[in-house]
């Protein structure tokens, strides 16, 4: 595999790291959990990799929405 | 408050009486120009888009400019408003050049200029005129902005405070944290993360000094390092900018002055 930029492979981290608190959720709800995170993820696959302005913004949303469905209270999505 | 309400009054143009006489006059066409970013479709770069207003058939302040476009013009333009008499603080933007509020801002009758409309600078923006103030926020948190105390009051009910103690509150606690002066600060703009910023500081000084506070001690120990207070170099746009006319940059001064014999 090709390197990674430092922008693709922050992605990947958040990714993995959305992934990995699946685990945090009720066994019930984790597959709608990880049909949604694929989902938000997918939504951008077509931008270009040179929109660093854009990949940035998603980024930081990303990780405000990462850190709000973090929160144990928040049990199923969908 | 009453300063900046007084110097404002002076600015006021004489023999306009807004909507009473508007009819009898010509047109009077006034440009604007809003800043317009849409989270949903972020591919696509953020732009100006210009309208038209006419005066006549308009308040005088800025935010009733950009309700009537809302309203009348383009309902999708996005911006944070409540009390329209400065004292929610909610629609904090870059206006002409200068952060002020946009319900105590008059529009320059001057038709021949466009006025530019831009978000709080240095922030992220949200959609349109609306900035990310959760960082913002969370630096005010960090202060601890409430009253500390170990012991009860003295008579079991309230805690009382001298009327000299009283005064030493008058101009910090007018503050309605609408980030302006924060957001006009250069020293801010660059060290966002760590320095905490003329709002959040002046805040810091109002309960540093309120008699009523016991915690000054661990107040002043949160404040004592290179980033939290000293990237202040009293460049001063925050006492310029405040749109309530209040001297953030005073109050620095004033808990780097008690910091020093620390």
């Amino acid at each position: 595999m090709a390197r990674l930029s430092g922008l693709q492979r922050e992605v990947l981290k958040l990714y993995r790291a959305c992934i990995r608190t699946v685990k945090t959720k009720p066994v019930d709800s984790r597959e709608h959990w990880r049909s949604y995170i694929r989902e938000e993820f997918e939504k951008h696959r077509e931008l270009p990799k040179k929109s660093f302005n854009v990949i940035e913004h998603l980024i930081r949303t990303g990780h405000r929405k990462f850190e709000m469905y973090s929160n144990p209270q928040i049990k199923d999505i969908h | 408050m009453f300063r900046s309400l007084l110097r404002q009054q002076t600015t006021v143009q004489t023999g306009f009486r807004g909507m009473a006489t508007a009819a009898a006059q010509t047109q009077r066409i006034k440009k604007f120009q809003v800043y317009r970013w849409n989270p949903d479709t972020p591919e696509i770069e953020p732009k100006m888009k210009t309208y038209e207003v006419d005066l006549n058939h308009c308040g005088p302040m800025v935010l009733d400019a950009i309700l009537k476009i809302k309203n009348e013009q383009d309902p999708t333009l996005t911006f944070r408003r409540s009390c329209r008499e400065g004292i929610c603080g909610s629609c904090a933007m870059n206006i002409g050049g200068t952060n002020t509020l946009a319900c105590l801002c008059r529009i320059d009758t001057d038709t021949s200029k466009d006025l530019k409309i831009y978000p709080l600078p240095h922030m992220f923006v949200v959609r349109d005129l609306v900035p990310d103030l959760t960082h913002f926020y969370k630096q005010y948190k960090s202060i601890q902005p409430y009253l500390q105390r170990d012991t009860l009051p003295a008579d079991g009910r309230e805690n009382l405070q001298s009327i000299e103690d009283r005064a030493k509150l008058d101009g910090l606690y007018e503050c309605i944290l609408c980030a302006c002066c924060s957001t006009s600060c250069p020293s801010y703009w660059w060290n966002q993360q760590q320095y905490l910023g003329p709002a959040v500081l002046m805040q810091a000084y109002r309960w540093l000094i309120d008699s009523r506070d016991e915690a000054s001690k661990i107040r002043k120990e949160m404040l004592q390092n290179s980033m939290s207070l000293y990237r202040c170099h009293t460049i001063m746009n925050c006492a310029r900018t405040c749109p309530k006319g209040l001297n953030p940059g005073k109050a620095i001064a004033e808990i780097k002055k008690q910091l020093a014999f620390d």
